[in-house]
Order: C-alpha cells, then structure tokens, then sequence
C-alpha cells in the first residue's frame, strides 16, 4: 500500500491541516467562536422541541447536555466528512500538475476539524460544572478511543467519497444529503435505549451510533458501558475505513487523468 | 557535466487518454448503479479506474505517447520541443509519477521536482511566506529545510517587501517567480520545468535560465520543455522533439532545433488553396494564398532579426462593386499586437471598387524591426472602410530567429517587443576624474 511514503510526507499533511484551518478563520469575523455557535444553537433548538415540547427520553441526563454531548462528535465527523469528500475536487489543480501522496488531502481534511471540535468541548466543561455532571476517569481514559473511531468513521467514508467523486460528480451534490439523513439515524436528539435488543446491537451497523453512545457514556456516564453495539459499530468503522483505503488507493492512478 | 549514469529510461512508453464530450468522460452514478443492479458481478469493475484498454478500438482517444523509447544521462539538460499536444507534459506528469502510463514503462533514479505550472500549490488567501512553506511542502521538502532555504528563495524571487502580503494581491509574474524559486531551490536529482517560464517578464526569465544553468552545473538533470528556441539552445546541448507522441529527432540541440522550425515554417508560412470551394472564406471574398517570406530570396529558410520579409495574401473578391481593405495584425508570442497595418491610401486598388476576381497583396516589412521569437498574423478584411467582413486569426504563424553573433556570447533571452537597429555615440567628455579629499 505504500504507506511509508505517505509517513515521509507527514509534513504535508501537517501543512494542509494548517492551511485549511488558516483560511477558515482568516475571512470570518466571528472566527473560532462558528466552532461554538453551530452546535450550540443546534442544542438550543433540540432542547427547546425535541427536550421540552416533545418530551424526548435522554436516559435521566438533562436534556441540553445529552444532545450538546452528542453533537461534538457528530459536527466534527460531519465537517471532516464533508471537507474529506469535496478535498480532491478542490485540489484538481494540485492533483494534475504536482505528485504528492493523494491520501494527504483527505487526512488533512479530517485533521482540520479537530480544533473546531477541541474549542466545541470547552463549553461542554461548562456545561458540566453548570449541571455537576462529571465523568469517572476509567470512562474518561476511553474517550480518546471513542473519538479515534470517529476520526476513523469520517476518514474512512471519505475516502469513499471523495475517489467517487472524481469519476461521479453526482457526489457532490449526495454528500449534505447523505450527512443530513444520516443524522437523523444516529442517537443524537434521542437516546439509543429506544430500541429493544436486539434491534440495538444492530442499530450498531451504523458506525456513528457506536461513536456517539460510547462518547455519550464516557463523559456523562448515560446509557450502558460499551457493549455489542459498540463493538458492531467499531467492527463496521474498522471494514469502512479499510476498504476506503483500498478503493482510494485503487483509484488515485487515474485521478490526474478523470479530473 | 553529463555522466554515464542513467537517470532516465524509457522504453516502449505509451499514454493513450480516453476523449469525448464530458458528458461520457463522468459518467453519471445513475448508469453505474442501474448496471450493477442488473449484471452484479460483472459489473463490478464499473467502480475501477476506466483504464485505456488498447485493443478496445471502441472508444475515442488519442495518443499522447506513442512507443516512446529514450534514456537520458545523469547531468544531461535536455530540451523537449514540439508543436502543441505533442505530449511534452504527459512525458513530464509520468516522469513526475503524477499519471501512469498506459503501456510501456520509465524508470527514474533519484528524487524527481517538477515545476509543470505556476503556482498550483499556492493559497490566494495565504501570504507569500506561508505560501513558501506549504508551496514547499506540497514539492516534498521539509519545514526545516524550507527555513533553511527561506532567505534564498525571497532574495531569488525579489519579492521580499510582499512577504507578508496574500497571494492574490501578487501579479501573475510575482507569483511565477515564487512558484519558481521554491522549486528552484528543492535541489531535486532530475527537475522537469514545463513551459512556465513564458509568463515572467524576460529579466527574470534570463535569472532563471541562468539559476538552471547553475542546477545543471552541480550534476543534476534537467528536462526542459519551451517554445523559446533561443533558450533551449542556451540552456541545453541535447534536444528531443516530439511530434504527435513520437520521437521525430534526438540529438545535439542547434541541429534539432533547426529541423524542427524548418519544419514549423514549412507548416504554417506558406498557405495556399488552390480550390476555390474549399478555400476559407464567406460570401465576400475567399482566400488563395497566406505567406511569409523572407524579402529577397523566397527560397530561404530562416527569417532572422536583420531580414525584412513580406506578408503576401492572395484572394478572390466574389462581390463586384466592393470596397474591400486588408488589414494584417501581427501578434507575439505574449499575444501582443506588436504592429498592425493597412496599405496606405495611394496603394493601386485600395479605396475603390474592385471587379470580381483574384487579387494579391504583399506587405513588406522592414529588417531590424521586430525581436525574435514566434508571431502570428490575424487577417481582416473591411468593407468601405469600417465594416470587418472577415476574420481570419493565425492565418500565418512564423519565427524570427535570433543571430547568435550580435550578441557578443551574452546568454538569455534579448528583451523588447522590438529590436530595432538604434546608433549610438560614445564621447569622451573630459580627463579628468573628481577625486575625493
Ligand atoms: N487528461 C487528459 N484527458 C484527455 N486528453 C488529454 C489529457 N491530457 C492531455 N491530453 C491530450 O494528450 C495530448 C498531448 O497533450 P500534452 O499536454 O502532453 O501536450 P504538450 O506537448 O504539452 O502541448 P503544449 O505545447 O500545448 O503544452 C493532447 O492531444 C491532449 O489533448
Ligand atoms: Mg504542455
């Protein structure tokens, strides 16, 4: 797979993660503060309809920080997803005139929304302390774990996208589509606890829904410890991002051409 | 400086590309889908790369290369010449690993820079020197080597007091020069610059031939593609002129070149179309004949800066009665009108009306009047004066070649759209030199 070159090239990926963060917040005049406003005002709304009004369940966790816990993880696969898919059309430029290792736009794409994700959680320190909630530290020391996966969910889904959407232009306009619809499938207005096993264990297939609970349960201590589900959810992340790589891989050769 | 090391060997190369309308060059997800829900298995390899099948005669496509077999030494500049879409840059971007052959195969012994375009890696909204170092990144060079190089690179650009300012404000030859300075100082084995030296202004050209002149110098290998015979003859001793994605010629560069713009002349400065129905034309007037020649011997091969030569246009005038005025706009290679002319006033059958039939009129262009390089003459024809009937851009295209002997074995490109001959007088104003106390 040459993925040693890729290891020699780290610097580029290190410089595009850069750039991409620097022109995002260059030009804006709220800057870092979009990281914050995107899912908290999403949390605003849920809390408001889904919390109060409809009398959404959120396994005995106040409503606000259930969701704004859920949506950390969520913004950030989301915005890496979509960056990820659209990287390689972005840098037809880049792909037909100069070599590099192709699997550094996608990574970078996806190293790029960390920071967003990072400034994101320190409301949710806030939130904690406003709600005493806080985690216990085995549950913490697997944070890290749950939010791999998560890196891995939106580098392996955009590996995908992004090599088929060089030969396909259909893609670009399926990726919001795809995000918003696979929004609405994963537990993040609504606790996973709806369903019964063994339907939830195969809830599971869909790799965000192990992400989400399991990030869910590591800080506010909601839902039960990782079990089945999350081990099906990280077992799909696992093939997704495998076969992306392969597909990518597979596909880069004729990226210079088709673009 | 060349050794007998290889640096470069190609064999059997060959690039074919699909071609076609857009429409069938993505194909739509819809049409993958609907296959594979119809021929599962089959189908599957619909999600594969469309690989070039050679034996498919099916599909349209052209040969970018064509069995092109060559190996290059170890500290050899080479320059790469030939007509548009000969397929220059397709060897580049395979030699580079951008794009793989479709058959054949190039083997490359040590690291491979490439400088293909100006300024693709760059970020408009970044600023030059964080565009140095993700430009930098982007051509495989580490942060602590671009650190190293960073003063080098700005000095070498000249564009240190807009450092700190967004690339989109910089000029297109600012941002060439940057462009090129970062790759110009990666200090790759084999470096391959496509033609993007065109763009700069020709003091910074000269810095840049004059900056490979140096690389090649410390060994390394040069692949040089340009349209500027004066500077592929400068810059290097062996020559490879491809035509159609074969190899016409290969050898010590002044031979090279001078098949190659031979040839060039013989193509497009002397156009004649003996049949009437096929001739280029409309309703007013249909041409016979398009043709540069040197003034006095027709027969000769070269115009070079000091020779006039004449324009001669030949057509037939299809409405009896018409007022019609030839107008010839010269271009140079920077798409610069560098004259345009009519014949004047008194000129026989200009400004009255012309009885159907074939005409020819010649321009005569002085010697010492333009700089070398490629022109292209755009024709027009105007009725009573103001109304353009006809158009005909690059009727002719043709080069004036530099004389090596005016130059006094200075190296690099003359400057100036023209090259008149100008005198000038030197005195001696006094013997006496101010001395300082
Ligand atoms: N990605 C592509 N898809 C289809 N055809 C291509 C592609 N790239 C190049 N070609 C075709 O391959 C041929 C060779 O192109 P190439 O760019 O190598 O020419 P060139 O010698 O560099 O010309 P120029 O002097 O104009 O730069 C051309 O006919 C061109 O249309
Ligand atoms: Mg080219």
């Amino acid at each position: 797979m040459r993925l040693g070159e890729l290891w020699r090239y780290r610097e580029l990926i290190y410089f595009l993660t850069w750039r991409d963060i620097k022109v995002r917040y260059r030009q804006t005049i709220l800057g870092v503060a979009w990281a914050i406003i995107q899912p908290f005002m999403t949390m605003v709304v849920f809390s408001i309809f889904f919390g109060e009004l409809a009398g959404v369940p959120s396994d005995d966790i106040p409503y606000p920080i259930f969701a704004y816990t859920a949506l950390i993880p969520w913004t950030f696969f989301a915005t890496g997803l979509n960056q990820a898919s659209n990287n390689i059309i972005g840098g037809a430029s880049l792909i037909r005139n100069i070599y590099f290792p192709r699997l550094a736009l996608p990574i970078a794409s996806v190293f790029g929304a960390v920071p967003d994700m990072v400034i994101a959680m320190s409301i949710l320190l806030g939130m904690m302390v406003v709600y005493s909630l806080y985690p216990s530290a085995v549950a913490l020391v697997l944070l890290p774990v749950f939010l791999a996966l998560a890196f891995l969910t939106a580098l392996g889904v955009g590996f995908w996208l992004s090599a088929l959407n060089v030969q396909y232009r259909d893609i670009r306009f399926a990726v919001p589509f795809v995000i918003q619809f696979w929004f609405f499938a994963t537990p993040i207005a609504y606790p996973a606890s709806l369903l019964d096993q063994p339907w939830r264990t195969l809830y599971g297939l869909n790799p965000m829904v192990g992400v989400i609970e399991a990030f869910r349960w590591s800080l506010l201590g909601s839902g039960e410890p990782p079990g089945p589900m999350v081990i099906v959810s990280a077992l799909v992340t696992l093939t997704v991002f495998v076969s992306g790589l392969y597909y990518f891989r597979h596909m880069e050769k004729s990226f210079a051409d088709v673009i | 400086m060349s050794s007998d090391v290889n640096a470069i060997h190609i064999e059997n190369l060959t690039k074919a590309y699909r071609i076609g309308s857009r429409q069938a060059e993505y194909q739509t997800l819809r049409d993958t889908l609907t296959d594979l829900l119809r021929l599962p298995l089959k189908r599957l390899r619909a999600f594969s790369p469309r690989a070039v099948d050679l034996a498919d005669e099916a599909y349209p496509r052209v040969f970018a290369l064509n069995q092109v077999s060559l190996t290059i030494k170890e500290g050899e500049v080479v320059g790469l010449i030939g007509h548009n879409g000969a397929g220059k840059t397709t060897l580049m971007k395979i030699l580079a690993g951008i794009t793989e052959p479709t058959a054949g195969q190039a083997v490359v012994w040590g690291s491979v820079g490439s400088l293909l375009d100006i300024g693709v890696g760059f970020h408009q909204e970044l600023t030059g020197r964080e565009n140095i170092f993700l430009y930098g990144a982007i051509l495989g060079m580490r942060r602590t080597e671009i650190s190293a190089k960073f003063d080098d690179i700005v000095a070498f650009a000249e564009i240190a007091p807009f450092i700190e300012t967004p690339v989109k404000r910089y000029s297109k030859g600012m941002r060439l020069r940057l462009a090129f300075s970062v790759a110009a100082f990666m200090d790759p084995d084999i470096l391959l610059v496509d033609e993007v030296l065109a763009v700069g202004d020709a003091a910074f050209q000269r810095k840049c031939l004059r900056r490979m002149g140096e690389v090649s110098r410390t060994g390394r290998t040069i692949l040089f593609v340009s349209h500027n015979m004066t500077a592929v003859k400068n810059l290097c001793q062996r020559v490879i002129w491809l035509s159609r994605g074969q190899v016409v010629q290969d050898g010590p560069a002044d031979e090279v070149v001078a098949a190659y713009l031979k040839s060039l002349s013989e193509a497009a400065r002397d156009h004649v179309w003996p049949d009437f129905e096929a001739a280029p034309g409309n309703e007013h007037i249909r041409l016979h004949r398009a043709a540069v020649h040197p003034h006095d011997d027709a027969d000769a091969e070269t115009i070079t800066i000091e020779t006039g030569f004449t324009i001669t246009i030949a057509y037939w005038n299809r409405k009896p009665g018409a007022v019609l005025g030839l107008d010839i706009a010269v271009y140079n290679a920077m798409g610069i009108v560098v004259f345009n002319t009519r014949p004047p006033a008194d000129t026989l059958w200009q400004n009255e009306p012309l009885p159907a039939g074939l005409y020819e009129s010649k321009c005569l262009v002085p010697g010492h009047l333009l700089n070398h390089g490629v022109y292209r003459v755009t024709l027009t024809v105007v009725a009573n004066h103001q109304r353009p009937i006809y158009q005909h851009d690059e009727v002719l295209t043709f080069e004036i070649q530099d004389i090596a002997e005016t130059r006094e074995g200075w190296f690099g490109n003359w400057q100036g759209v023209i090259r008149p001959e100008i005198p000038w007088i030197t005195n001696r104003l006094s013997d006496n030199v101010p001395t300082k106390d």
